[in-house]
């Protein structure tokens, strides 16, 4: 191939050097999210589920399917959500927190319970958290939170996972 | 050291005419190689970061609402400018840490012709009432809902933020806790010049 605008191929060597470290120096680096004042540090990692995993247990017959339930924005869960879940209220609201501790108390305490939301970055969730919390404090003690680093639509729904709407 | 071990030493030091232009077309070769790697890493650093449902470089989807002010937003109303379309809520965190920078922008990128708008998906607008006084937010924001949602490909998390060019192309999306620095680097690229 040939460089009609370089007559020598040390120089073209070194021009083509020079370009790679300035688009380097202009790209940005990796951008890792900081670790903000996010309520997921509440949970135990032992108490995290992955997405494919959650989605071998939702294909699998039987009787161990858990009961979803999304504790993050409303119209988010109305735009999509896992199915079979179901809505119980934002975790970082007390109303949210009011709602689920209503719809926990007629549940036997071994239940298996999945909480999830994906409304944010996984270390900035503000829901999982006390909905976690409130969940063990009541006694609960077979509950998961599904692990979305990203968000609900990053982790699950590109995925192909299981989705549905609400209307 | 014997005459053979001299030619090969000599041959190393200058190179005889048969190896001048096999050493002159690797290097060439080892320079386009360089530079094509630069080509990718450049087109890479602007690519959006959501490429499964990317809508960049696809014409924004219109939309009109009515702001916290009660006042008609509408998109279309903004051709001509260059528009940030911040979706947001308050109880996002990343969201929150950007807001900031979406005022200071507004004042100072304004006369060039940015626009900025706040879409919110919270499910109480006295929520997003009270935030927008508390950071003292300089740009309309209006509540959103499940169809504006859909129109741009499913926010299924947040922050999500678009620059819309003047002609109201989609040149860049941003997806979660985005760096601040990229976004108005590439804003800067849409403005006109001064």
């Amino acid at each position: 191939m040939k460089f009609p605008f370089i007559s020598r191929p040390s120089v073209a060597v070194g021009l083509a050097t020079l370009v790679l470290l300035f688009v380097c120096t202009r790209c940005p680096a990796q951008f890792t999210p900081s670790t903000g004042p996010g309520s997921t540090n509440l949970i135990p990692q032992a108490q995290l589920i992955q997405p494919q995993e959650l989605v071998h247990l939702l294909q699998a017959a039987g009787t161990g399917k858990p009961l979803l339930l999304q504790v993050g924005s409303h119209l988010l869960f109305d735009e999509a959500h896992i199915t079979g879940s179901v809505y119980v209220g934002a975790g970082s609201q007390p109303a949210g927190l009011q709602q689920l501790q209503s719809m926990a108390a007629s549940l036997s305490k071994k239940k298996f319970i999945v909480l999830y939301c994906g409304c944010c970055p996984w270390n900035r969730c503000p829901n999982l958290g006390p909905a976690f919390t409130l969940l063990h404090d009541m006694g609960f003690t077979n509950v998961k939170v599904l692990y979305l680093a990203n968000n609900l639509g990053t982790d699950w729904v590109a995925k192909g996972y299981p989705v549905e709407r609400s209307h | 050291m014997s005459a053979v071990t001299s030619q090969r030493i000599a041959r190393k030091a200058a190179p005889g005419p048969e190896e001048g232009p096999a050493r002159s077309f690797a290097l060439r070769r080892f320079a386009l190689i360089l530079l094509l790697v630069a080509a990718c890493l450049a087109a890479g650093g602007t690519r959006s970061a959501h490429a499964a449902t990317s809508l960049v470089h696809k014409r924004a989807p219109e939309f009109v609402r009515t702001d916290l002010g009660h006042k008609r937003l509408d998109l279309n109303a903004y051709r001509g400018k260059v528009v940030l379309l911040n979706f947001w809520a308050t109880w996002c965190a990343p969201c929150q840490v950007e807001m900031p920078s979406f005022v200071a922008w507004q004042k100072k990128y304004g006369p060039q012709g940015l626009q900025v708008i706040g879409i919110s998906l919270d499910d109480d607008p006295a929520l997003v009432r009270s935030l927008y006084g508390k950071l003292k937010l300089n740009y309309p924001v209006a509540m959103g809902d499940v169809k504006l949602g859909d129109l741009y490909g499913g926010v299924l998390g947040l922050p999500v933020t678009y620059l819309i060019d003047r002609h109201g192309m989609i040149q860049a999306e941003f997806q979660g806790e985005a760096d601040l620095g990229k976004i108005e680097m590439q804003l800067q690229l849409l403005l006109p010049s001064r």
